[in-house]
């Protein structure tokens, strides 16, 4: 928005529809002066217009996310503060969630990604937790275009930027690529933190007559209106819209997360809540509206880095690195000085109010006073009329697709080259994966696993996420999704804990677009209720569309299991020559949504294969347990690709290979993404035990010795090759896309 | 023996490095605030990996003005060990305490991953326990690793054997391939590779012990000398 | 009230890689006809009439704004007009 010389008055702003321009609808700026008794002024109505944004509302999910199980017997806080909490033991617990940052990356991609890092670190020490891991999900179009390329350069390097400063290891994430994301890049960024009982901290302000501090760094105009812009489409004109992007300074987070860490310590604070999206108006509101009580602002006392700042301008603005406490009153001189000593503002400019208003105060007049609940739990909630389109009617008649194959070598060869299924090691490689010294299973296994120092536990950690799946079919794709972070979480010795949720969609005004949401999240919900994972923490990312044209429906799961003991802690890779291979579940030749499909006919069509949440939950209780007990080696999901693609990773990287025996149908056995499958390796002593615990485990093979892949069938061997010739191109296919012009 | 970790606002590894000496080696470890202006009572000083400063005008240049920094001086010149790792090697580059800079990586990108090191120089007071032309690995994560100095230091540096590690395969442009270095005095040594994220066996490699146990080594031999 | 500005380059031996980047960017752009790309830094800030001296200039750019193993500097000291 620019710079204005002269603020319209509220009758100006009535008069010119100016509302409309900052994003509210002609019924919202009705009920605002219903709510108020008379019209707004200009900082009331960009109070009304931020705070009832989508992003800050979520008036068009709240009606959807409703639906999430949220509790449970370990959960200590639900959705609603700055991050989920879950119960570990040992008065400890951890603390996590996944927010994104989709529009301003594909405006400036270095700074959206960045921020959206600091972001989400904010999120999680604004609970009192010390972040100990950060992942990500990513989505760009295909590397064919250097929009895509460039886009995926800079949003790697500004989490790598961000991540690598501030000292918080990068351990996991995933990246895909499809023409679906080519104007709408997403990008989604998850914190891990660990914090003891006694620590934790609400985002309420509470106690009347305590004091309303602002830490971090000086407010500027950044990222103003950032809040409404995350709630529209690109489109061409997005990108004047550049200054509506945020600067990020992982340094200043540093040094706000330490001095926010010692604060903690003290008791003076009563409440924290850091400011991101709407700045100061989310914050204070929020804090306010949660607690039952008012806050009273004086703008004059908030730290300004640009001169002649508006109530507006401050109110909104999105300068990163600051945070609100509430603090006892008489004791801001301690927090004061915890903060100086980390050179850092820390200046007292409120106090907590009995009357549920945000009054501020500016230059001796008040600048606006609105009620908290009219800006926070009163704010609109829409029902949005929901069309199943007709093309799912007809995908689900289709009848199944069968794909023919004579080259098996081309075919997995292609496979493992597509950069959504190939080595993300030219992702990782520039993010530190080892800084804290407690990651104990790096990127490139199935999920990252950070040790708890002082005990014989770990964190087992995952994003996942399959839209070519929920394209086809939202529900069973919103189930498979929680099922197959859950079956990362297994595959490396560990117990799902719960869940937090990034779901990234179109514009929910289109009927269809909104059928997708609400579909995705029942099916999200059935499987979040059958593995016992409840949702704790998540985002909403709407109206991710350019020029009229949606994502595809892309729900991101990120998921934290708990490692009872480090012994358990289990990789993808084979270990030993002489070690048999298990298939855990029989292919059923279903390829609806598959990277086969994808491969062979450059589209997806047909049904989603099939999902059973019961006998998924028991697979995974019964692969935990075999885990626990000691006898798997190495364990690994099969998803993209089939079963071929999931033996050639678990070679990879160990200079070993495998030689396999099927039956049945080559192509389904090989290559369709049935559910609920893994593969195993054993030592050939712990077979017995295996199958017993393990019903629906049978054999398929060995590892050997010298690296090479050979797939023997009922028709002959058909596949017989050196394992570099598919690892050099696995390895090779994002770095050769990135370096070709 | 008594370890400080100097704290820098902005350093990320103090932790790791405070784990490492207290943990990995068993000795008594304190961290010591940038603020500070004294040392004493310390028998080795550590300077961590991190970014201090935010990596401002250049990685290390703001931190060498730091309090703290006349200390590290002082006990550089005592002889007792002072060890800088990564950034810690930058600042001890900036201070003067070492001949050369480090700037940005050949291929501008920052780098994490674990590489192969030669022990060049097996004879100094945190190489002892390795062997001559050994090869560890140990990881590195940085964007500004690459090593540069003038042909003249260079000649000086190898003629005096003081480069302790050296790539095996030079992964940022690093002039001769060097990794650490010490001064002419043989106590101060300045790493990119980080030793102290290879001590625990459960994270999969322990070649960085030897170092710190090294230094251990080194000082209990120097104060039974001096009670004998 | 003087102005002080200070350009920072790396010196003629050092390598920029930086500078090649950007300098392969430049005729991917178009431009081949441009070269010797190399980037530096400029620095600017006010000083006291008294204190700004060449001497204490030096002593600035010299021990915080270069580092002289890898940079060279220049400067220029401008009069600050008042507005």
């Amino acid at each position: 928005m620019p710079q204005l010389q002269h603020e319209p008055t509220a009758e100006e702003i009535a008069k010119n529809r100016l509302y409309l321009k900052m994003g509210l609808k002609e019924n919202e700026y009705e009920r605002i002066i219903e709510v108020l008794g008379r019209k707004p002024n200009y900082t009331e109505t960009g109070l009304f217009a931020v705070m009832w944004s989508e992003h800050c509302s979520y008036k068009t999910s709240k009606p959807v996310l409703k639906r999430f199980p949220t509790s449970g017997p370990r959960v200590l806080q639900g959705p609603g503060e700055g991050a989920g909490i879950v119960d570990i033991g040992d008065h400890q617990a951890v603390v996590f969630k996944i927010e994104s940052h989709n529009h301003p990356s594909a405006i400036e991609p270095y700074q959206g990604a960045a921020t959206g890092v600091g972001g989400i670190i904010r999120d999680v020490f604004s609970m009192g937790a010390r972040p100990i891991a950060l992942l990500n999900s990513l989505r760009f179009g295909p590397l064919t275009s250097s929009r895509a390329r460039y886009l995926f350069e800079e949003v790697v390097s500004g989490i790598a930027g961000y991540g690598n400063c501030i000292g918080i290891p990068t351990v996991g994430g995933e990246v895909a690529f499809d023409a679906s994301y080519e104007g709408n890049p997403l990008v989604n960024a998850m914190c891990v933190g660990l914090i003891n009982h006694e620590d934790i901290q609400k985002g309420q302000a509470s106690g009347i007559g305590n004091t309303v501090m602002y830490v971090g760094a000086a407010t500027g105009r950044d990222g103003i209106h950032g809040a409404t812009f995350a709630s529209e489409e690109l489109t061409e004109a997005s990108d004047e819209k550049r200054p509506a992007v945020q600067v990020g300074d992982p340094f200043m987070e540093k040094l706000l997360l330490e001095a926010t860490l010692e604060a903690i310590k003290s008791d003076a604070i009563v409440g924290i809540q850091d400011m991101g999206a709407a700045g100061l108006a989310s914050s204070s509101s929020e804090m306010a509206s949660k607690a039952g009580v008012g806050i009273e602002m004086n703008l004059d006392l908030v730290p300004q880095r640009e001169a002649g700042m508006t109530p507006y301008e401050m109110m909104l603005s999105e300068s990163q690195e600051r945070m609100l406490l509430v603090v006892k009153k008489g004791r801001e001189a301690e927090i004061q000085e915890i903060f100086r000593k980390w050179d850092l503002y820390a200046a007292a400019c409120g106090r907590v109010i009995e009357e549920k208003v945000l009054r501020l105060l500016h230059h001796g007049t008040v600048a606006a006073e609105v009620p908290v609940d009219a800006l926070v739990k009163d704010a609109p909630v829409y029902h949005m009329p929901s069309q199943e389109p007709a093309q799912y009617r007809a995908r689900q008649e289709q009848e199944a697709w069968r794909p023919e194959i004579t080259n098996y070598k081309e075919i997995l060869l292609n496979l493992l080259k597509d950069p959504t299924i190939a080595s993300k090691e030219w992702v990782y490689n520039q993010y530190d994966y080892m800084v804290q010294t407690n990651t104990v299973v790096s990127p490139g296994s199935d999920a990252a696993v950070v040790r708890i120092r002082g005990t014989q536990k770990a964190l087992a950690m995952t994003t996942d996420g399959n839209a070519k799946y929920l394209k086809l079919d939202p529900e069973a794709g919103g189930k498979i999704a929680v099922c197959e972070a859950a079956r990362n979480i297994i595959c490396s010795g560990g117990e799902p804990l719960a869940v937090t949720d990034n779901l990234n969609f179109g514009n929910p005004e289109k009927p269809d677009v909104f059928w997708q949401i609400e579909k995705a999240a029942d099916g999200i919900s059935a499987a979040c209720r059958t593995l016992e994972t409840p949702v704790i923490s998540g985002n909403v990312s709407l109206y991710n569309e350019t020029n009229g044209q949606a994502i595809d429906p892309t729900p991101v799961i990120g998921m934290v299991g708990l490692i009872e003991n480090v012994h358990h802690i289990t990789t993808v890779s084979v270990k030993a020559p002489g070690d048999l291979i298990y298939v855990i579940g029989r292919a059923k030749g279903e390829f609806g949504g598959s990277a086969l499909q994808r491969l062979l006919t450059g589209d997806v069509f047909g049904r989603p294969p099939q999902i059973d949440l019961e006998l998924e939950k028991k697979r995974e209780k019964q692969l935990l347990s075999a885990i626990k007990a000691g006898i798997i080696q190495s364990a690994h999901d099969i998803s993209e690709g089939g079963l071929a693609v999931a033996v050639a990773e678990s070679l990879f990287n160990t200079k070993l290979g495998a030689s396999l025996t099927i039956s049945g149908d080559n192509v389904s056995e090989l290559f369709d993404e049935t559910q609920s499958r893994f593969i195993v390796t054993v030592k050939k002593e712990d077979a017995e035990r295996l199958t017993t615990m393990v019903e629906d485990a049978y054999p398929i093979g060995f590892v050997t010795d010298g690296p090479r892949l050979t797939i023997q069938t009922e028709d002959g061997i058909i596949i017989d090759d050196e394992l570099s010739f598919y690892e050099n191109a696995w390895k090779g296919a994002i770095p050769c896309l990135m370096t070709a012009n | 023996m008594k370890t400080a970790v100097i704290v820098f606002p902005g350093s990320n590894c103090d932790r790791d490095m405070y784990e490492a000496i207290q943990c990995g080696l068993g000795v008594e470890v304190e961290y010591v605030w940038h603020a500070e202006t004294s040392l004493a009572g310390f028998d080795a000083i550590m300077i961590p990996g991190g970014f201090s400063y935010g990596d401002y005008l250049r990685t290390g240049a703001i931190a060498r003005f730091s309090n703290i920094m006349p200390a590290i001086v002082q006990a550089a010149n005592e002889g007792k060990p002072v060890l800088g790792v990564c950034n810690g090697f930058q600042i001890l580059l900036e201070a003067g305490l070492l001949p050369g800079a480090l700037i940005r990586n050949k291929n501008l990108k920052f780098m994490c991953r674990t590489v192969g090191l030669e022990v060049v120089n097996p004879h100094t007071m945190f190489s002892s326990l390795y062997e001559k032309g050994e090869v560890i690995r140990l990881p590195i994560a940085h964007g500004e690793g690459n090593y540069y100095c003038d042909e003249a230091t260079l000649a000086k540096l190898k003629a005096e054997n003081r480069i302790v590690f050296k790539y095996q395969n030079n992964p940022n442009g690093s002039v001769a391939d060097i990794a650490g270095i010490i001064n002419e005095k043989g106590n101060v040594l300045g790493m990119m590779p980080h030793p102290e994220r290879a001590v625990d066996a459960l994270l999969g490699n322990v070649s960085g012990l030897r170092l710190f146990q090294s230094i251990l080594k080194h000082w209990r031999d120097s104060v039974a000398t001096v009670t004998a | 009230m003087k102005k002080v500005k200070v350009y920072v380059t790396l010196k003629e031996g050092v390598l920029d890689p930086q500078g090649k980047a950007v300098e392969g960017a430049m005729h991917r752009l178009g431009y081949p006809e441009a070269s010797g790309v190399r980037i530096g830094k400029f620095i600017e800030f006010a000083m006291t009439d008294d204190a700004c001296s060449d001497q204490n200039i030096r002593e600035l750019c010299e021990k915080l704004l270069a580092n002289t193993v890898i940079e060279e500097f220049r400067y220029e000291v401008e009069e600050v007009t008042s507005p």
